[in-house]
C-alpha cells in the first residue's frame, strides 16, 4: 500500500493542474531548492506534506496561500479550502504567503502551486478543484502513518480537529504523526473529499488571516519592500499617447541632491503590441523616493505629440454617433429576424447610454523592486499576474524563467490593473541600464494618466413592441474602443470581446434579437477593469429595461421576471459559463425586491431602484433607496443580494459585495477619464474623486442566497448591477434619467 | 522582505544619530531620530525610506487620500504634506506606535473584530483618523464619522463605520 522512502531523496508532493484541468498528484524530486519558501514552510521535508502544508512535531500547522491577495480575501479563503480537507481547526492554522512557483515540466512551463494569478474571479473556482485535494492528500498521509504505526486498518481510523483517532480510542496529534507521514508515498489517485455536511471550516465566517498584521502596519505590500543597495526610480512618461521626447534638458535634475542618474526609456512603437512598458519616458534614479520625485520635477522636456494628437472625448463621442447611424457594424449575435420585427412593430422604443474610460486607481500605485544578476533575478512587487511578470523579466533579460524568483506580497488593490506588468518591465529596463537593484514607484499622477483603461463606449438599445405591448425584438448596438488593442493575449479574440457579450441577458429570452459592435479607433491603452464589460452591459441593459417598464406601465421587477421566464439553464459561452441559470437570477432579484420593500411608497423626494446581472458565474441584484434634493445624491438604503454558489467565507463574500457596491456607486457618481488633444485630462484624486465616506451609504445590507452549487468567485459580481440600480432609483426619485456616466453634476444642473 | 537585514526603526532600539548641526530632531513613536537631508522632504518619505516604518502609506501625495495619516501631537495629519521642517519638535505617532507593547489600541481591536480590511492599504490611515476622531468625539454619531475624509478604494466604509462605533464602546462603554 505505502512504503517508506529514503529520507535523503528529499521528495515532496507535487500538485499541479494538468493541461486538461485535471489534478495530477505525484512525486517530484525536490531538485529546485526550497529556499524560496517562507521560513515557516521550510525545514525538514520530513514535516512537509505536499507543497501547501507543513506540520511540525509540536503541532504547529502552517498552510501556504498561493494566490495574489489584492483585497479579495484569498489569503484566507484559499487556505480555508486546504484546512477543511486536512481536517484541522482554523484557529490552529498559521497562514503564509507562498512565492511564485514556476517550474519546468515535460509539458513546458508549469507551477508547483497551481494557478496563482488573480483575475476573472477565478481563484476560488480553481482552488475548489485542486486545493481541497491538496488538503485531503495531506490528511490521507497522516491517516496512513497512524495505520502503519498502530497496525490498524484504515477504516478504524478517523480524523478530527488535527487528531487521528482510532475506534479503540487511541489518538495522536497530526504533529506526532507528521514525520512518519512525510515518508509515505502519496496516493496515486485523488482521495475522497468530505461531504459538505461535514464541513467545519468552509462556510464559517472567518476573519482575514492578515488582520492583526494590517492594523499594526506590519503587513507587507510590494511598495514596502526595500533592498540594500537598491536605488529609487520615478519615471516621467510622455503625456501624449504614443508621443515621444522632443528635447530633454536634465542638467537641473542632475543637480538635485541625491539624484544619481537620468536615463531615457523608450516606449513601445505605435501600432506594435504593448508587451512591456506603456509609454516613452525619462527615468530619474536617486538615493530615495523624494530625491527622485524632486529630480523629476526639475526635468525640462518638450514632447512630440504622436499619432493621436487630435483624439478627444468629444471626437470619440461624435464617432460613436456617426457609427451608430450607419449599418456596417460587426454582427455579434442574430436570433430570429430583428429587421422584420422592427418593420412589423406597433412601436419602437430606443435609448442610448454612454460610459467613459475608467482608470483602476489601485490605492497602492504600481511599483516594483528588482535585482538582476548574471543568471538570477529577484522581483518583489504587488502583482495580479506573477507568471506574466516572470515572462517579461525573462524576455527583457534573457534569464531563464526558473532562475527568476518572485516574492509575492499583499497588493493594495488590483481591479485588473496588475494583470499588466508594464511597471515590472520599466523597473527591469532601468535596473539593466544602471546596473543596480531598482525600486520603482509610480506616483498617483503617473497612475491616473498612464493606465490600461476600461473602454469607452456608447450603447444604443432598441426594443420593438407589438400592439399588445409585448416585446417582439431587441437590439443592442455598441460603439466602443475595442478591448483587443495592441494586446498579444487577445490577438485571436473577436473585436467585440470585452465590450459586448453575445450571450448576455436578454439573449435567448427574446425571439428576435440582434447584437452589433462598432469599433472606434483610439490611442488609449485598454485593459480589464473589475467585472469588465459587465459594468457597462448591466448599466445599459438594466437601465433600458427600467425605461421600458415605465413606458409599458409595467412593474420593473415583474418585467424582468417575465423576461427571465421559467427557471432554466441557458447556454453561455462567455467567461462564467457554460450555463446561465435564469432561476438563480430571478431569485436574487426577488429576494432583493423583498428586502428593500419593493412596491411601497418611499418617503417624500425618495425613490427606489433595482437591477440584476449575471457576472462570471455569480448572480447579483442591487436595490437602493435614494433622494437627490438639489442634485445631492443621498443613498438612504443599499441592498445587495448575491448567489455565488457555495460560500467559502461568508465574511469575505459580504466584504466583496459591500466593496463592489461602493465601487459601483463611486464609478457611477464620480469617475470618468476624459481625453483632450491625445492626453488624459485627469491627474489625481482631486479630479478622479473616489467616493468618500460621506457620499457612501452608511450600510450595505448584503444577503447571501444559500446555494450548494460549486462556488464562483465573488470579487467582481458585486459591481455591475449597482450602477443601474442607482440611476433607476434616481429616476424614481427625481424623474431625471441618467444615460451618461458619470453622473457628475448632471443632477445639479436640472434639479 | 529585505534581502539583507537593515536596522530599521521597527526592530532597532538604536536611534539614528545626528550627522551635523543642521540635522532636524524628530520624535517618532517615542524615540528620537534625526534627519540630515532635505528639510522639505515630506515626513512620509522619512518614515518609509529612512526609518522603514512602512505602515504609513503613499496614496496620492496631495493630501487627498489620507493613506499617509499619522498623529502629530495627537492630531491626525497627512504626512505627505508635512515637511520634516514642520514635524521637527513635535510628537509623532505612526501605526507602528499605536499599540502599547502587545496591547492593541481599542481601535485596532475593533478593526480586527469588524474585519474591516480588504486590500488593507488605506487601513493604517483610516485607523489613525479614527483614533483622532474618537479623541475629539468620544461617542461619534454617523454624521461625525462621515467627516472622515480618508479614501478607501475597496469600499470598506460600512465596516470601518461599525468598527469606530465598536471602538467607542471599548474605550468609553456602551453608546446610547
Ligand atoms: S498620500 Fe498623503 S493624503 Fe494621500
Ligand atoms: S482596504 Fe483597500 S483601499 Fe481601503
Amino acid at each position: 500500500m505505502s512504503k517508506p522512502v529514503n529520507d535523503s531523496r528529499r521528495h515532496f508532493l507535487s500538485v499541479m493542474a494538468g493541461a486538461s484541468g485535471a489534478l495530477i498528484v505525484g512525486w517530484r524530486t525536490a531538485l529546485a531548492s526550497q529556499s524560496d519558501l517562507p521560513l515557516e514552510l521550510r525545514g525538514g521535508v520530513a514535516e512537509q506534506l505536499g507543497p501547501f502544508v507543513r506540520i511540525s512535531a509540536d503541532n504547529r500547522i502552517t498552510i501556504g496561500a498561493r494566490g495574489c491577495e489584492i483585497g479579495q480575501g484569498v489569503i484566507t479563503s484559499l487556505p480555508m479550502l486546504i484546512a477543511e480537507e486536512l481536517d484541522v481547526d482554523w484557529a490552529q492554522v498559521k497562514v503564509e504567503q507562498l512565492p511564485y512557483g514556476y517550474i519546468e515540466t515535460d509539458k513546458g512551463p508549469g507551477n508547483k502551486y497551481g494557478s496563482q494569478g488573480a483575475g476573472g474571479s477565478d481563484s476560488i473556482p480553481q482552488g475548489w478543484k485542486d486545493l481541497r485535494q491538496a488538503g485531503a492528500t495531506a490528511r490521507w498521509l497522516l491517516l496512513q502513518a497512524a495505520a502503519s504505526d498502530w497496525q490498524l486498518p484504515l477504516d478504524q481510523l478517523r480524523t478530527e480537529a488535527g487528531f487521528v483517532i482510532a475506534q479503540t480510542g487511541r489518538r495522536a496529534s497530526y504533529g506526532q504523526l507528521a514525520a512518519a507521514a512525510a515518508k509515505i508515498d502519496p496516493p496515486t489517485e485523488p482521495v475522497a473529499l468530505k461531504n459538505p455536511d461535514q464541513f467545519r471550516v468552509i462556510g464559517k465566517p472567518t476573519l482575514t488571516a492578515d488582520g492583526p498584521a494590517i492594523v499594526t502596519g506590519r503587513a507587507e505590500f510590494g511598495i514596502d519592500a526595500y533592498m540594500a543597495g537598491a536605488l529609487f526610480a520615478v519615471v516621467l512618461r510622455c503625456p501624449h499617447m504614443d508621443g515621444d521626447i522632443d528635447t530633454l534638458d536634465d542638467s537641473e535634475a542632475r543637480k538635485v541632491p541625491g539624484v544619481k542618474d537620468v536615463i531615457r526609456l523608450p516606449g513601445p512603437k505605435p501600432d506594435e503590441p504593448i508587451t512591456g512598458q506603456l509609454a516613452t519616458g525619462i527615468a530619474v534614479i536617486a538615493e530615495n523616493t523624494w530625491a527622485a520625485i524632486k529630480g523629476r520635477q526639475a526635468l525640462k522636456v518638450t514632447w512630440t505629440p504622436g499619432p493621436w494628437a487630435s483624439e478627444s472625448s468629444a471626437t470619440l463621442e461624435a464617432k460613436a454617433t456617426e457609427l451608430l447611424r450607419g449599418d456596417d457594424g460587426v454582427k455579434v449575435r442574430s436570433d430570429g429576424d430583428f429587421a422584420k420585427a422592427r418593420k412589423d412593430a406597433k412601436k419602437v422604443f430606443e435609448a442610448r447610454y454612454q460610459v467613459p474610460f475608467l482608470a483602476h486607481a489601485t490605492m497602492e500605485p504600481p511599483n516594483a523592486l528588482i535585482k538582476i544578476e548574471v543568471d538570477h533575478a529577484l522581483l518583489i512587487s504587488s502583482l495580479q499576474s506573477p507568471s506574466g511578470a516572470s515572462q517579461i523579466i525573462s524576455q527583457l533579460t534573457g534569464i531563464p524563467r526558473d532562475k527568476i524568483e518572485i516574492r509575492m506580497t499583499r497588493a493594495g488593490g488590483g481591479f485588473g490593473r496588475r494583470l499588466k506588468n508594464d511597471f515590472v518591465a520599466e523597473a527591469v529596463l532601468i535596473a539593466k541600464a544602471v546596473g543596480k537593484p531598482i525600486k520603482l514607484i509610480w506616483t498617483r499622477e503617473d497612475d491616473i494618466a498612464h493606465d490600461f483603461y476600461r473602454p469607452f463606449g456608447v450603447h444604443h438599445l432598441i426594443a420593438t413592441l407589438d400592439k399588445k405591448k409585448e416585446i417582439t425584438g431587441f437590439a443592442h448596438r455598441c460603439a466602443a474602443t475595442p478591448r483587443p488593442y495592441r494586446d498579444v493575449g487577445m490577438k485571436d479574440s473577436p473585436i467585440y470581446t470585452g465590450c459586448l457579450e453575445p450571450d448576455d441577458f436578454p439573449a435567448q429570452l427574446i425571439a428576435n434579437l440582434e447584437k452589433t459592435f462598432y469599433p472606434i479607433a483610439s490611442g488609449m491603452p485598454r485593459g480589464w477593469w473589475r467585472a469588465p464589460l459587465h459594468t457597462f452591459h448591466a448599466f445599459a441593459v438594466q437601465s433600458f429595461i427600467d425605461e421600458l417598464a415605465i413606458e409599458l406601465k409595467q412593474d420593473p421587477v415583474a418585467l424582468r421576471l417575465k423576461l427571465l421566464g421559467a427557471p432554466r439553464e441557458l447556454s453561455y459561452a462567455g467567461h462564467g459559463g457554460p450555463m446561465f441559470d435564469t432561476g438563480r437570477l430571478a431569485n436574487v432579484l426577488k429576494v432583493c425586491a423583498e428586502k428593500i420593500g419593493w412596491g411601497r411608497k418611499p418617503g417624500q423626494d425618495r425613490g427606489l431602484g433595482i437591477a440584476c446581472h449575471f457576472t462570471f458565474g455569480g448572480y447579483a441584484a442591487h436595490a437602493f433607496e435614494v433622494s437627490a434634493i438639489d442634485g445631492v445624491i443621498v443613498i438612504h438604503r443599499a441592498v445587495c443580494v448575491v448567489d455565488v454558489g457555495r460560500v467559502v467565507n461568508p465574511l469575505g463574500v459580504e466584504a466583496q459585495m459591500m466593496g463592489g457596491t461602493i465601487d459601483g456607486l463611486s464609478t457611477a457618481i464620480n469617475l470618468g477619464i476624459t481625453v483632450k488633444d491625445g492626453q488624459v485630462q485627469q491627474s489625481n484624486f482631486n479630479d478622479y474623486p473616489l467616493l468618500r465616506m460621506a457620499q457612501a451609504p452608511e450600510n450595505v445590507e448584503v444577503v447571501i442566497a444559500p446555494s450548494d452549487k460549486s462556488p464562483s468567485g465573488a470579487g467582481e459580481m458585486g459591481v455591475p448591477s449597482a450602477l443601474p440600480a442607482l440611476t433607476n432609483a434616481i429616476f424614481a426619485a427625481t424623474g431625471f434619467r441618467i444615460r451618461t456616466l458619470p453622473i457628475g453634476d448632471q443632477l445639479k444642473k436640472v434639479l | 522582505m529585505q534581502d539583507t537585514p537593515i536596522d530599521s526603526a521597527r526592530t532597532s532600539s538604536v536611534p539614528f544619530v545626528a550627522d551635523d548641526d543642521t540635522s532636524l530632531p524628530l520624535r517618532i513613536n517615542g524615540k528620537p531620530f534625526f534627519h540630515g537631508g532635505d528639510p522639505s522632504m515630506p515626513l512620509l518619505w522619512f518614515l518609509r525610506d529612512t526609518l522603514r516604518l512602512t505602515g504609513t502609506k503613499f496614496g496620492c501625495g496631495i493630501g487627498a487620500c489620507g493613506a499617509c495619516t499619522v498623529l502629530v501631537d495627537g492630531k491626525a495629519q497627512r504626512s505627505c504634506l508635512t515637511p520634516i521642517s514642520a514635524a521637527t519638535g513635535h510628537d509623532i505617532v505612526t501605526i507602528e506606535g499605536l499599540a502599547t507593547g502587545d496591547a492593541l489600541h481599542p481601535v485596532q481591536r475593533a478593526w480586527i473584530e469588524a474585519d474591516v480590511a480588504q486590500c488593507g492599504y488605506c487601513q493604517a490611515g483610516q485607523i489613525m483618523a479614527a483614533v483622532d476622531l474618537l479623541k475629539r468625539t468620544p461617542k461619534p454619531n454617523d454624521a461625525d464619522i462621515s467627516r472622515i475624509t480618508n479614501l478607501c478604494r475597496c469600499g470598506t466604509y460600512p465596516r470601518s463605520r461599525q468598527a469606530i462605533k465598536r471602538a467607542a464602546e471599548l474605550m468609553h462603554g456602551a453608546t446610547k
